[in-house]
Parts: structure tokens; C-alpha cells; sequence
């Protein structure tokens, strides 16, 4: 019994279903419980959140990764994917124990830095490490250095990432790195960095931990630094 | 315009023919003939006037099947249809081999590995590779011949047999064909009705159908071509009309002469098709070409060789006739940037004017002398995105309502992201998939390596041949088939 609803909870992370109401990769799926209700119904039936984390959401995201790296998955199926994990999370919050706070593998701040508008590439980092099982808190765009570093305190977030796509608004990210020292958090909270313009030598340059070239990237080098 | 002019010519200067039955069919349908000489042959100057033409085409069928070994391959043209189907053609003399070479450079001392070309002749083994993979080539609609065999073995006698059997042996598609010698078209057909399985399924799915290049350019006709039209067309079989002015030498260069000249060659030939045997399927086939000015070789990748062509396919589609034509090759030698602008530009222009059968398609380079394998492969990608550029437009009413709903939900979700609808189309094939032989060097383009490799795939597939016991009648009952080509023996 729970073995079986711990598999559908995969196959409905491979289908990127959220809910009943969604369809799958393959049509006709709609009506269906989907990822939501399937951990509704996995805590009803009192199989270990634990279980339903590693086993059923994280699974089924690892799977998709596998599948995206043969070809067989495309970048939308990894974002629905991740977007079908993020509501079984949701609906698990509640459940966990003290303690564990939640945050799974770590609870990351994002943001696209001040007067940079741009956040495509920046929301599919966020969704992506979501998938991945971190806890996200995303402050959009154009967000002052000041009030990132604040979040990270409210937050007590262990990481913080950062986009920009312009290389005016790079040096932006100095200023975040800046403000985190001021507050003494620094040795607290991780920076990783990212967007077209940054680099390896960008993010030494600055004072950032780490930086990532693409949402794969952006997990690989979140779960090196919180690790 | 274009009619006026075209059935203008053909009353005045009228058209210069070699063949006497094509002159007695057209002078009993009403058109006056006076007999001359040209060189050492007899010849007629034949006015043709307007009502003659009209007539024949009163009963050309609007809708022609090109049958197929595999049923679901047929080919439904429609006169007045939007359906645009690419084939291969025209027999080249050269097959191009591609070979990935090693080279150090002497620069900065790096191997590259570049591919190195020759030129071989065309031979029988050719064609049955090229058949072949037209069959894996998901674009290629019919099957024109398009290597020229030159083994030792083959003689004028044994040529149509063995090059019909390489084909049919080798692809379920439709494949259409000239006939090198007359003598030879009842074997062909002998064959073709083997395959089909007798006569009346043979005129039911014509798994063969022929192209007759009846005129010489400008407005002759040509004694033994007419012939074999004339026969086809008691046959009962398809047929296209096919002639092939070359603007600036066989016909006006400038757009209205040329279509003219052209429209009223190819109103001939159907004329004399219809009065041999009214209501027998024939296509229109114009194959207008435009000089190079530095050495009157034809020239295909220019813009008046697009217009010469879609305005023939209009003048057929005025006349309900389904139509044959052009598009694709590369006067380029070799595959490349040149071969690729000017394909491009031609599979992109020519379906304006949605013309039935589009043929030289695949793999066409230096003009129509060279056939190349991985080009053809090239081009396969090159008619995938033509198709998708011409097919039906996705505005509609259903779309509309599914919009507002797409974005009402998207605009209330966290991201406002379009991933989920993307995935849906994506996953119904709706979403065009890019180029597919892309390199991932940053100094040199290696997409013909890329193909390379790709076309030693298509090329081990498994082969189609026909059934055994259809090949063994077949070998029964055909004089001249090289055993050699007998996949069972
Ligand atoms: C889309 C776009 C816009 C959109 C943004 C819409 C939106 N919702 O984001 C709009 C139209 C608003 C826009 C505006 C402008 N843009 Co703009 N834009 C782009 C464009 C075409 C694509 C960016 C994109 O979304 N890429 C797709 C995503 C998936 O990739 P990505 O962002 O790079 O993200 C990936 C990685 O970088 C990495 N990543 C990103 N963030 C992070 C964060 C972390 C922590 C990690 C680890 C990884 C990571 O992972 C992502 C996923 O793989 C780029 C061109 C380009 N090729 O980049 C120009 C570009 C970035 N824009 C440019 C410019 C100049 C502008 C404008 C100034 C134009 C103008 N004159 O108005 C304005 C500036 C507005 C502003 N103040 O920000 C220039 C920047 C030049 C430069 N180097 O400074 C670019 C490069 C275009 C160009 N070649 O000129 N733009």
C-alpha cells in the first residue's frame, strides 16, 4: 500500500502533475489525484514524511534529471516536474516534525539584483531548486542589496542566490556580498551567483562563494556549498 | 494574361511536331497543320487554336492518386488543393562521397577532422542506396530516380528494368519515372502490374507513373517522347508533362515570356494526352530555368527561377490541372553555406503558389549533375521546416478561446511562466524540433561530419524489399534484370 502510493507520487512527478486537475505528458491524465492529493492521502495513511520526501518527491525529481539528460525530458518537463514537487511540499509543511524546519536540503534566498528586470533565467533556478528539495523564498526583481541582506537575517536563510543579466547592474552583487558582511552574517550565509554576463572569476572577484552557469548548475553548486 | 498570351502562341507561331500521330490527333480536334522539313526529319507546324485546348482540358481529372507498395504512402493530388509533396529527381551522373579526414594544422599544431569529398560515378548499387534511404527520409514524399547508371552491364535494351526494379525493390513510396526506350515500357509495366497484384489494381494504385518530356523548348515536339505519351495514355497510367525551358536560351528570360512560352508547351503535351485518351490522369509539369549569364549553364537558386515557378503553378491550378514542379537544387558543387541559401530559398518560396508535387528536392547539387547522399539527408530538414512554415494556420477560433484561458491562469500562477502549456505542445509534436546536426565546436562548423554519421545510421536500417515470390515472377517474366539485383538468390 504505501509502496504503491509512493510510486504513483513519482510517476506523478515524472507526469509534472500538481494536482487532480492537471494533465499529464500523456493527455487523459485530468480528473486523476495528482501529486498534491497523493501526499495528502500518503500522510493520511501515515507512511513517514521522510519516506514521502527521499522516496517520492526527491525520486521522482532525480528521475527527471536522468531523463533530461538522455534527451528524452526538455526544459518544460523539468519545470512542471519541479512545479508538482514544490505543491507536495506545500502540503507536507504542516506535517513536519520541530525541528525540522521544512527547509529540506537548506533554505535559499533568491533575487535578480537592483535595477535589473530580468528574472527568466532567475525563476528557473528558483523552481528548479525547489524541485531539488532546498526551501526557496524568491524576491523577484530589481531588489536592493539592503533588503536582500535583510531577508537572509529574517529568513536565517543558508544561502543566497543572485542573478544578473546586465553588466551594469553586476556589480550590483558586490553590494549584496557588502551589506551580508555588514550585518555579520557572512560567515553564516553562502552567495552564489549567476546570469550571461558573471563568471568563476566574476564571483572570486566580488567575494561570492560560488557561481553557476545554469540551473543545473545552480543545484550542483547549491548542495557542494550547504552540504 | 498568361492564358490569352500562352493560347496566342500556340495558334501563332503554333508549335513545330515531330511525331505524325500527335499531328493527326490535333488536326482532327480541329487545329490546321502544314507540312515542312527540318534537317533530315519530317516535321509539321501545327496551329492550335483556342478551343482545341479547351476541350482537352475539359476533361483532365482534377484529382490524381500516385499509387504506392505501401498503400499509406499514396500521394492524393488535387488540382485545387493545398497538399505539397516533395520528391527526389533528376537522374545525376555523380554520387558525392563524403569521408571524414584527420588534418593537423600548421598554425596551432590542432588535428581537425574535416570532411574530404570525391565524385564517383553513378551506378546501379547507388540507386538502390538512394532509394533506400529515400524510404527513411520522413519528408520525401515520391521517389523520382536521381542517380544515372553507368555499370558496364547495362545497355540501352536492359536499362528501364533494372532501374525500375532498383527502385521498386527499394521504397513503398510513390515512384514516378521516365522511360528511356519504348521498347522497354511494356516490360515496365508488366512489372508494375506484378506488384500490384494485375492490371486493374495497377490502374487503382499506380505504383508507378512516368514523366514524358515531350517537349523541346521552345515549342517542338518531340517525335519519340510523343510516343510514349500517347501510350501511357491509353495505358491509362499518370503521367507528367515535363518540359524544361532554360530562360535566356530556350525561352524569354523576362518572367511574362518565359511563363507563357512554358504554359503553352506544357498546354500542348496535355492537349495531345487528352485526345489520345480523354480522361486519362495527367499532371502538369513545368520545369522553367533560369541562364547563368558567364556560361548558359542553368541557374536555380535566383529569384526568377521562384517566379517562373510559382506562376506555373498557378496557371495549373487556374486550368484544374494538378501540378508538378521545382525546387531545391543547389547550383553549388558541394554541400555548404551556398547549397544551403539557395535550397532554402526555394523549398521557402515555391509552396507559396502550392503546387502538388514538388520534385529535384533531395540532394541536388552542382545544378542536377551530382547526387549527395548527405545532402539529401540536409534537405530532408530543410522541407520539414518548409512544410511547417506552410501548413494550416494555427489562428482559430478554438485557439482563440484557449488562449484567454491559458493566460488568465498563467497571469494568476507564482511565476507566470508558460512551461506547462509549452511541455503540452511540445509533447504532441507540435513544437518544431531545430536543427538537429548542430556541432558543439566553437571553430569550425561540423555539420556535414554530424550528417555523416547520421546518414551511416539511416543506411543500416533494414531494407523493404518486395516479397520473395513477387520477385521471383518478376524475374520469371523480365528479360534483361541483372540477377545481381535479386535480393533472394
Ligand atoms: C528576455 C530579455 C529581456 C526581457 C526580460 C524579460 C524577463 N522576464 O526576464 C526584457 C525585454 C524586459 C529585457 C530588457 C532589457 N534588456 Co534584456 N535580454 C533578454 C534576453 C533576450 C534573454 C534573457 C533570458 O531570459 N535568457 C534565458 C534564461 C533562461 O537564461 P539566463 O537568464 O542567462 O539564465 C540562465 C543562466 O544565466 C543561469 N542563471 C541566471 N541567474 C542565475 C542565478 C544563479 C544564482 C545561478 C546559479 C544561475 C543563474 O541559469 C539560468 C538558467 O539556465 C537577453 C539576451 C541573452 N541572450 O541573454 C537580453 C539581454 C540580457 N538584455 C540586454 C539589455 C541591454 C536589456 C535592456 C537594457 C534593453 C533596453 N535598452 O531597454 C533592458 C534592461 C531592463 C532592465 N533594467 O533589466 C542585454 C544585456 C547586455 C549586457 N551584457 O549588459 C542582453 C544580453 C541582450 C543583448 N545582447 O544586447 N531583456
Amino acid at each position: 500500500m504505501s509502496k504503491e502510493l509512493i510510486g504513483k507520487i513519482v510517476d506523478n512527478v515524472l507526469q509534472g502533475r500538481r494536482n487532480k486537475d492537471d494533465e499529464g505528458i500523456e493527455e487523459g491524465m485530468a480528473g486523476e489525484p495528482g501529486v498534491a492529493e497523493l501526499v495528502q492521502d500518503a500522510i493520511d495513511s501515515g507512511i513517514d514524511t521522510d519516506e514521502i520526501l527521499l522516496n517520492g518527491l526527491s525520486r521522482g525529481m532525480e528521475m527527471v534529471g536522468q531523463k533530461y539528460e538522455t534527451g528524452e525530458y526538455f526544459i518544460p518537463d523539468m519545470l512542471t516536474a519541479a512545479e508538482a514537487v514544490e505543491e507536495g511540499m506545500k502540503v507536507m509543511e504542516p506535517h513536519l516534525v520541530k525541528g525540522e524546519d521544512g527547509s529540506g536540503k537548506g533554505k535559499v534566498i533568491m533575487a535578480t539584483v537592483e535595477k535589473d528586470l530580468h528574472d527568466i533565467g532567475k525563476n528557473l533556478v528558483s523552481i528548479m531548486l525547489k524541485g531539488a528539495g532546498f526551501t526557496v523564498v524568491d524576491l523577484g526583481i530589481d531588489v536592493p542589496a539592503a533588503r536582500i541582506a535583510e531577508a537572509a537575517e529574517e529568513e536565517k536563510a543558508n544561502l543566497v542566490g543572485l542573478s544578473a543579466l546586465l553588466n551594469t547592474t553586476m556589480s550590483n552583487m558586490g553590494d549584496v556580498v557588502k551589506e551580508l558582511e555588514k550585518k555579520g552574517l557572512r560567515d553564516k550565509v553562502k552567495v552564489l551567483i549567476g546570469g550571461a554576463p558573471t563568471s568563476e572569476d566574476f564571483a572570486q572577484e566580488i567575494g561570492a562563494d560560488s557561481y553557476g552557469k545554469d540551473a543545473f548548475a545552480a543545484i550542483r553548486e547549491a548542495e557542494k556549498l550547504l552540504k | 494574361m498568361i492564358d490569352k498570351t500562352s493560347l496566342g502562341l500556340l495558334e501563332n507561331p503554333g508549335i513545330l511536331c515531330y511525331h505524325e500521330e500527335s499531328v493527326s490527333l490535333l488536326e482532327k480536334a480541329g487545329a490546321k497543320a502544314t507540312a515542312t522539313r527540318e534537317g533530315e526529319h519530317d516535321a509539321w507546324w501545327v496551329s492550335i487554336p483556342e478551343k482545341v485546348v479547351r476541350q482537352a482540358l475539359e476533361t483532365v481529372p482534377a484529382k490524381i492518386t500516385l499509387g504506392a507498395r505501401n498503400p499509406e504512402n499514396r500521394v492524393i493530388l488535387e488540382a485545387e488543393g493545398n497538399r505539397v509533396h516533395f520528391g527526389s529527381g533528376s537522374e545525376t551522373n555523380y554520387w558525392l562521397e563524403v569521408k571524414p579526414e584527420t588534418f593537423v594544422s600548421r598554425e596551432d599544431g590542432h588535428e581537425r577532422i574535416i570532411p574530404v569529398m570525391k565524385r564517383n560515378r553513378g551506378n546501379l548499387d547507388y540507386l538502390c542506396r538512394s532509394a533506400h534511404l529515400s524510404e527513411q527520409l520522413e519528408n520525401l514524399d515520391f521517389f523520382i530516380r536521381n542517380v544515372n547508371v553507368q555499370d558496364d552491364d547495362i545497355t540501352t535494351e536492359n536499362k528501364d528494368v533494372n532501374v525500375f526494379f532498383a527502385a521498386l525493390n527499394n521504397i513503398t513510396k510513390p515512384v514516378i519515372s521516365g522511360v528511356a526506350d519504348f521498347d522497354q515500357l511494356e516490360k515496365v509495366v508488366n512489372m508494375a502490374e506484378i506488384i500490384a497484384g494485375g492490371r486493374e489494381e495497377l490502374i487503382k494504385n499506380p505504383v508507378v507513373s512516368f514523366i514524358t518530356s515531350v517537349v523541346k523548348s521552345p515549342l517542338q515536339i518531340v517525335a519519340e517522347t510523343a510516343e510514349k505519351l500517347i501510350a501511357i495514355a491509353r495505358l491509362g497510367l499518370p503521367v507528367v508533362i515535363s518540359t524544361s525551358p532554360q530562360g535566356g536560351s530556350t525561352a524569354p528570360i523576362d518572367e511574362m515570356g518565359m511563363v507563357a512560352q512554358v504554359n503553352a508547351e506544357a498546354l500542348a503535351g496535355i492537349t495531345i494526352n487528352q485526345l489520345a485518351n480523354p480522361g486519362a490522369p495527367v499532371i502538369y509539369g513545368a520545369v522553367p530555368v533560369r541562364a547563368r549569364m558567364d556560361d548558359l549553364h542553368d541557374m536555380y537558386g535566383v529569384p526568377e527561377f521562384c517566379h517562373y515557378n510559382m506562376d506555373c503553378a498557378q496557371m495549373a491550378r487556374y486550368y484544374k490541372v494538378p501540378c508538378y514542379s521545382t525546387a531545391g537544387v543547389g547550383d553549388a558543387r558541394v554541400p555548404g553555406i551556398q547549397a544551403a541559401v539557395e535550397k532554402m530559398y526555394t523549398y521557402t518560396a515555391v509552396p507559396f503558389a502550392a503546387p502538388g508535387l514538388v520534385h529535384y528536392a533531395f540532394g541536388l547539387l552542382d545544378k542536377t549533375q551530382t547526387f549527395s547522399p548527405e545532402q539529401a539527408v540536409l534537405d530532408n530538414h530543410k522541407i520539414g521546416m518548409a512544410k511547417f512554415l506552410h501548413r494550416e494556420s494555427g489562428v482559430n477560433e478554438e485557439a482563440a478561446e484557449r488562449t484567454l484561458k491559458t493566460v488568465q491562469e498563467v497571469m494568476h500562477s507564482p511565476y507566470r511562466m508558460y512551461a506547462r502549456h509549452a511541455r503540452g505542445m511540445l509533447r504532441r509534436g507540435e513544437i518544431f524540433g531545430g536543427f538537429p546536426f548542430e556541432g558543439d565546436s566553437e571553430d569550425q562548423d561540423q555539420t556535414l561530419l554530424n550528417v555523416h554519421e547520421h546518414l551511416k545510421e539511416l543506411e543500416a536500417r533494414d531494407k523493404q524489399y518486395l516479397p520473395e515470390e513477387i520477385c521471383k515472377k518478376i524475374f520469371d517474366t523480365t528479360p534483361g534484370l541483372l540477377p545481381r539485383l535479386n535480393p533472394y538468390k
